[in-house]
């Protein structure tokens, strides 16, 4: 018999869809893969989304609504090919029922299509890219955490508020960077307000002395620095040593200056205002628990990544519990995601129409506490029920 | 554009190149005496990095932290050299290259079990952590000065080593004609060995020293070997005059290109054309540099051999 390319094809289909078919009947388990950066130097943030995350599920008694939680981790290596892969892996291999912990936002945009192809909620518990916030808005996409350029708004607005005329702003030169700019030029605008210089570094890099020569022959009296990860550090800890601390106040988003930065840098950090929709020191039940249990399992404090990561959980088991356990039931599961009736750390919460959360945002000053640790201290409430400058433009499409 | 920022810049371009050339030291005499490219080199710098923070935290001496990491590192080296290293003299270049790439991934993952993923805290001594008034007007980091100080002597030691000595001499002999050099007499096995520590104990000192500057953190020795490839490329391979000019000029293009191109294409078109295109520019002008010297001087501006 002449092989026939078609009926081949035809072949693996039926068995394809019978392979699929076997998994109709109603779920005995809840199984959430998270897809985080492990390695590398993002490592950090990812390991405090898993280990936050870990802890919302050990608060549970390892059960979502009734139903034990198997959480499948696999590690990004911050790159999007591997992401993509590990992704495909959970969710044909795994089946996974939900997906969360990318961390960063150029992996987020790789993963995403193949989580939607797939129909598998997807609850991010970092990145929030703008693209998902407005015209690519997508019903399995849900960002607990905030859109990327919130908390520069935050910030822009402080600045303003506090009265600073002339101010500097760095950022890394790619899309996040220029995002940062936007978001914090949005609110830092007017008469008084005059963006001294504006300066562009490479993504990734380690020395910023040329940086801060610049900065100090324009002499601002406020910096704003947009600078993730490693790159916040070198920033900080040689803006102190080069004496500009003196003369100029130093603001950063709540990612230039939390736990993961300050354990690295220490007392140099003291002063530096930043933004956040959460912090250690919030005053409500869940977040004391959170706070406590974390450093009791872990012997460190909490970052907001960490915060993020415990949400997300939280939010999952409420949808379980609200479907009854019915997962399988895309459509109810989806609508009982939205109405998100869990307890947040960060007080009151709520997405809005594209899925993006409408929240409250706080300045942070950090400062040494009873303790004597250098940690970060809220100072003050800046947006109430703030929500994203996308949201108009997303046409929420039906499931 | 005033004096004190040019001023600055050119010290900003002194610091970075002369830790790019405790980097690309050892590097260079890897790859010129022994013919083999170690893309682990940078995870040496790494752990040099590690073990100064580690001291540092548990002792508070800064001297006893530098120290240690050098002692550490070349050890650690000379380790590596003899069990493992060793036996890729023989083999090409890509198998050279399979093998080290691999000690790339298990010493960061060695590291991170030992200290963990977040990166750990190492600052500079209190004494130094301000800055120095070197002219009226022309403020500078006092740690940075040091860093400058103890390059320019590293250099002066090793010029004079390399030069001077015996040692040196191997060294040379073993770097233009290694052939040759084995029919002399020379212990190639046991020089291998040494000037793998040496080098490791260079890294250990960029590491250690930098490491207040920069986050010590897993993976940062990868993103600076780059460079460090490129210095050697330029100055020659097997050359420490041309590790040593490689890296001031890669040190100086590199920090006086960031902040002078924008700047300069301020002049020339709009602020956000210039905000967009200056660091994009600033960021290949080492590698232009590069491939103009490999385009007059194919094989680097001091070749060691030939």
């Amino acid at each position: 018999m002449k092989k026939n390319p078609a009926v081949l094809c035809a072949a693996m289909l039926l068995l394809g869809m019978a392979a699929t078919g076997q998994q109709a009947w109603a779920a005995d388990k809840v199984k959430v893969g998270m897809l985080s950066t492990l390695s590398g130097p993002g490592a950090g943030l990812g390991v405090d989304i898993r280990d936050g995350f870990a802890l919302g599920v050990k608060h549970l008694g390892g059960k979502f609504g009734g139903l034990p939680v198997e959480v499948v981790t696999a590690d990004d290596q911050q790159n999007p090919d591997v992401a993509k892969q590990s992704a495909d892996r959970l969710l044909k291999r795994d089946k996974v029922d939900f997906m969360t912990g990318i961390v960063f936002s150029n992996i987020m945009l790789a993963v995403g299509p193949s989580v939607f192809d797939a129909k598998v909620p997807y609850i991010s518990a970092n990145a929030g890219p703008s693209q998902y916030a407005g015209e690519q808005c997508n019903p399995y996409f849900f960002n607990i955490a905030w859109q990327n350029d919130t908390l520069h708004e935050v910030v822009g607005k402080t600045v303003m508020d506090k009265g600073f005329k002339k101010v500097v702003v760095l950022a890394p030169n790619y899309p996040a960077g220029k995002d940062a700019i936007t978001g914090f030029k949005r609110f830092y605008k007017g008469a008084n307000a005059t963006i001294a210089d504006e300066i562009y570094t490479k993504l990734g890099q380690l020395d910023y002395s040329a940086e801060l020569a610049q900065a100090r022959a324009a002499k601002p009296d406020a910096m704003y620095i947009f600078l993730p990860g490693g790159m916040g550090i070198n920033f900080i800890k040689q803006f102190v040593g080069a004496g500009l601390s003196k003369d100029i106040t130093l603001f950063g988003p709540g990612f230039s200056a939390d736990e993961d930065v300050i354990k690295a840098v220490g007392e140099p950090m003291l002063g530096m205002f930043n933004s956040s929709q959460w912090a250690h020191d919030m005053d409500n039940a869940v977040n004391k628990k959170f706070v406590a249990d974390f450093q009791k399992d872990y012997g460190r404090l909490p970052s907001l990544y960490a915060s993020q990561g415990y949400d997300a959980a939280l939010s999952m088991a409420a949808a379980v519990r609200d479907v009854k356990g019915k997962i399988e039931d895309r459509p109810a599961l989806l609508k009982a995601l939205k109405a998100a009736k869990f307890d947040s750390v960060r007080g009151a919460f709520k997405y809005n129409n594209n899925q993006y959360p409408v929240q409250d945002y706080y300045l942070r000053v950090i400062t040494k506490d009873s303790q004597g640790r250098v940690t970060n201290k809220t100072l003050s409430k800046v947006f109430s029920n703030h929500a994203d400058a996308y949201a108009a433009s997303c046409k929420m499409k039906a499931s | 554009m005033d004096w004190i920022l040019v001023a600055e810049q050119a010290l900003n371009g002194l610091q970075f190149g002369l830790m790019l050339f405790l980097l690309a030291a050892g590097l260079t005499l890897v790859f010129g005496i022994m013919d083999m490219i170690n893309l682990a080199h940078g995870s040496l710098y790494m752990v040099g990095a590690y073990l100064a923070a580690a001291v540092m935290a548990a002792t508070g001496s800064f001297l006893l932290a530098i120290g240690a990491a050098l002692v550490g590192t070349a050890a650690f080296g000379m380790l590596l050299e003899t069990t493992l290293l060793r036996r890729l003299y023989q083999r090409d270049h890509l198998s050279q290259v399979l093998a080290t790439f691999a000690l790339i991934l298990i010493i960061n993952e060695g590291v991170r079990m030992i200290w963990g993923a977040q990166p750990v805290m190492l600052n500079t001594p209190a004494a130094l952590s301000g800055p120095v008034e070197l002219l009226p007007g022309l403020m500078y980091p006092a740690y940075r000065l040091l860093i400058i100080g103890v390059g320019l002597a590293v250099a002066v030691l090793l010029y004079l080593l390399v030069t001077r000595t015996r040692w040196g001499m191997w060294v040379r002999a073993g770097a233009s004609n290694r052939a040759m050099a084995t029919a002399m007499g020379v212990n190639i096995r046991w020089l291998f060995t040494a000037v793998f520590g040496f080098g490791a104990a260079l890294c250990a000192l960029a590491g250690s020293l930098l490491g207040p500057l920069l986050a010590v953190q897993v993976g940062m020795g990868e993103s600076i070997l780059i460079l460090a490839f490129v210095v050697i490329v330029i100055g020659g391979i097997g050359s420490i005059r041309g590790a040593l000019v490689g890296a001031l000029l890669v040190g100086l293009v590199d920090t006086c290109s960031r902040t002078l191109l924008p700047a300069l294409l301020r002049q020339l078109a709009s602020p956000e054309v210039a905000s967009n295109l200056g660091p994009a520019l600033a960021s290949i002008l080492i590698y232009v540099l590069m491939a103009a010297v490999l385009f007059w001087k194919p094989q680097g501006l001091f070749p060691a051999r030939g």
